[in-house]
């Protein structure tokens, strides 16, 4: 049974005023007291301090929803030129909590060709791997749940549950367009699944270590940095695996009214939407943690800090993705993972399987001689990939109004 | 080994997001790829035609804001044209140029929203509306301070338009023309270099030029295909002959072209307000001896212009009363989506919107 949650002060307080101080773990008395609960009683006091952590950390990413929810609908605003909500709390901070009220005085409609059982379990089984995964994120030096030798695995393999999600509310709901989207949600979590998982390799045989503490502990130098060719197919995996813009054409509202979600009402709409932002904070935090070196920063602020500024940096970018750019089309979406990022992720792994023999073990210098090295490679194999997958000479004019051939003269822009 | 598979007919619309109104298209889909596309209209129909018998020629201008009406000005326009002609009015000068100035505002208003809800099918989350509608409202403040109302404007009337310019609307027209080609600089600094936006649309919903002739379709999607056709250079209707102006043409006929075509007309159209502006002059913009009750003599006439979705046209036969015996107006959006089935198949569900919202249609004018 893994204990690695009591090394944190504040959880070990806890567990060590309920346990009896004959408790092993709680050796050595100082602030603590007797503890409440006799001796032989320490799986209750483990239990109870389990179950208060577990409500602490479900609860923090609900509320970091509803914040995110706010920054986004703020930001995106922003970026539209508009106001966004501003009415409800101060600078609307509360708009969210009446979301909330609104949708869950909602009629709750099942359709009645829907398959219920299927149709019911699909917007639980979209948020609970989420919830998961912030189960192994180290949020600051001390601050994490359970340190998982096998982390990074776990959290591969929580996340593709989510596309069981879409299929079950794609078929449950009996609706072509939802089953349309469900297809498409498939599709683009298959083919993006496969360079995440290879780039991540790269940042493993760095630390030659699965768990995210050791991840973050080994990273003297951001991976960002030493892995910028895993960076970058990691980022852009994660932003297709939470279908959001330009990814989004699982729930392509413009096509697919609502995608697979097309059919759900009430709260288990707004399940769906907690939980793909909930996926959108959980993916901000795994970037943070491999590839921005998670909690670690400068002294003079403490580490949640660090961790925070970096989540809301990564936070930030997904929104600004989201506020500019228009979608893509399944096809070249799939292209776009196949024959783009899938030999750039190969190319990764051969590059830092090289470096990782010559190095097995690299101090901050030989990190930074590997963060030069992969950055020349990854410049290189992007520019060489944009060349074979653009458009060939001549077949794609420059923009702004060459295609016109007699082009209006610009004028009065003085 | 090969799986069975078979096609799966959609209704989309008469209620989806992207139809623009009320439309209906039954689509077949194999997979995602579309076989077959069955334009459905009707959906709006509000017996347009019919109503202009029970109406007097001047109160049918009302009516006529209500077919596009993201482009009311150039429906009044085409109408009070079709009855000018029809009674052998003159407009006075001044009139004409003021019913210029306005339809070529109304042309890049249309146009904005054109881009905006088409720029909305590709996906881009509202961004581009939200940027083209911010200067829709300029020039729904114009239009404010030129009659009154924002949407459903009834401006025109047989001679001329019905109330002068005021003085304050001449210094917010200068201040729009002077600002609205930075606008236009930065959609395309924001559309039309974006990588998303090219593969979306470059080499898309293609429609050869002797099938859009074929079908007599008109307007930029016309002129996307290269076909050098615009009612305001063929058949000059008001002073469209004493304005300088060029003809944004493109040659590949998709959506890209389509989109590119707009942007160069809203730049032609900025040209064309600044020429009026300058040519205007000083006099009664309705001539005095204009009866309010237009009596027609017995006979029929057609009178069409260039509105920003194609050719606008108005059939008016008169049985010498005050109300028209027969009209009927020729739609531009109706004919330009008749062309859908041709766009559409063999391409995907997603470049199907697209393809839709780059037509640009208003469903108030396909069903009328």
């Amino acid at each position: 049974m893994t204990d690695a949650f009591l090394e944190n002060a504040f959880f070990r307080n806890i567990y060590c005023n309920l346990a009896s101080s004959a408790s092993p773990r709680c050796a050595g008395g100082g602030p603590f007291g007797d503890g409440m609960f006799p001796a032989g009683m320490e799986w209750l006091a483990f239990l109870i301090t389990a179950f208060v952590i577990i409500f602490l950390v479900v609860n923090a990413a609900l509320l970091a929803v509803n914040i995110y929810i706010w920054g986004e609908r703020r930001l995106v605003a922003r970026l539209q030129a508009r106001l966004g909500p501003n009415r409800w709390g101060p600078y609307g901070l509360l708009t969210p909590i009446a979301d909330l009220i609104k949708i869950l005085t909602k009629e709750d409609i099942v359709p009645a060709a829907a398959d219920r059982l299927v149709f019911n379990l699909a917007p639980v089984l979209i948020v609970v791997p989420v919830l998961l995964v912030f189960a192994v994120i180290p949020f600051a030096s001390s601050t994490w749940v359970a340190d998982l030798n096998v982390g990074v695995l776990y959290i591969i393999a929580v996340l593709s549950v989510g596309s069981y999600s879409a299929v079950m509310a794609g078929w449950g709901s009996q609706n072509r367009y939802a089953m349309l989207g469900a297809f498409r949600a498939v599709a683009l979590l298959v083919s993006y699944e496969l360079p995440m998982v290879l780039a991540l390799i790269g940042v493993l045989m760095i630390t030659g270590s699965m768990s995210l503490v050791d991840v973050v502990h080994d990273q003297n130098v951001p991976f960002a940095l030493v892995q910028p060719l895993g960076f970058l197919i990691f980022l852009i995996g994660s932003v297709a695996e939470i279908q959001r813009p330009p990814f989004d054409l699982a729930e392509a509202e413009s096509e697919l009214i609502g995608g697979y979600h097309t059919d759900y009402s009430g709260i288990k709409w707004g399940l769906f939407q907690a939980g793909e932002f909930m996926a959108t904070i959980a993916s901000a935090a795994i970037i943070t943690t491999l590839f921005l070196s998670g909690w670690r920063g400068w002294g003079f602020l403490p580490s949640h800090i660090w961790f925070l500024i970096k989540l809301v940096a990564v936070l930030f970018a997904m929104t600004w993705l989201r506020g500019t750019l228009p979608r893509l089309r399944i096809d070249q979406v799939t292209a776009f993972a196949w024959k783009g990022l899938l030999p750039l992720a190969a190319l990764n792994l051969v590059v830092s399987g090289v470096l990782s023999f010559i190095w097995p073990a690299p101090g901050v210098a030989e990190l930074w001689v590997m963060a030069i090295v992969n950055l020349a490679v990854a410049a290189v194999s992007i520019f060489t990939l944009g060349l074979l997958l653009g458009p060939r000479p001549g077949e794609r004019t420059t923009p702004a109004g060459s295609a016109v051939f007699m082009p209006a003269k610009r004028e009065g822009t003085a | 080994m090969t799986l069975r598979t078979e096609p799966v007919t959609i209704n989309i619309g008469p209620h989806h997001p992207s139809t623009h109104g009320v439309f209906r298209l039954r689509v077949t889909f194999d997979g995602e790829v579309i076989v077959d596309a069955e334009p459905v209209f009707g959906y709006l129909h509000r017996g347009t035609e019919k109503l202009a018998e029970e109406r007097t020629y001047v109160q049918f201008v009302t009516l006529t804001d209500r077919m596009d009406y993201v482009a009311s000005m150039t429906n009044n326009q085409g109408w009070v044209l079709a009855v000018e002609k029809l009674a052998g009015i003159t407009p006075s000068p001044r009139g004409v140029w003021l019913r210029m100035i306005s339809a070529e505002l109304q042309r890049i208003a249309s146009h904005l929203v054109a881009i905006g809800f088409f720029l909305q099918d590709l996906g881009a989350f509202a961004t581009p509306l939200m940027y083209t509608m911010r200067e829709r409202e300029r020039i729904l403040d114009l239009f404010e301070i030129l009659c009154g109302a924002r949407i459903t404007y009834s401006y025109m009337r047989p001679g001329g338009v019905f109330q002068d310019a005021p003085q304050e609307f001449w210094p917010r027209l200068d201040t729009f023309l002077k600002e609205m080609p930075h606008y236009v600089d930065e959609y395309e600094r924001l559309i039309s270099g974006n990588e998303i936006v090219l593969v979306r649309t470059k080499g898309i919903g293609k429609v050869p030029a002797d099938t859009l002739i074929n079908a007599s379709a008109s307007g930029p999607i016309l002129r996307a295909a290269g076909v050098d056709w615009d009612l305001r250079k063929k058949d000059p209707y008001e002073f469209y002959d004493r304005v300088k102006f060029d003809l944004p043409l493109a040659k590949e006929s998709d959506n890209f072209a389509r989109y590119i075509v707009r942007i160069q007309e809203m730049r032609e159209s900025l040209k064309i307000v600044t020429h009026c502006k300058e040519q205007i002059e000083p006099g009664p913009v309705r001539p005095k001896e204009v009866p309010f009750l237009v009596r027609p003599p017995r006979g029929d006439a057609y009178a069409h212009i260039e509105a920003p979705k194609g050719e606008l046209g108005y059939y008016v036969v008169s049985d010498g009363s005050i109300a028209p015996y027969r009209c009927h107006v020729r739609a531009p959006s109706f004919i330009n989506l008749t062309l859908l089935r041709d766009m559409l198949v063999g391409w995907k569900v997603a470049d199907m919107i697209v393809t839709f919202g780059s037509i640009d249609i208003n469903m108030g004018e396909v069903d009328r």
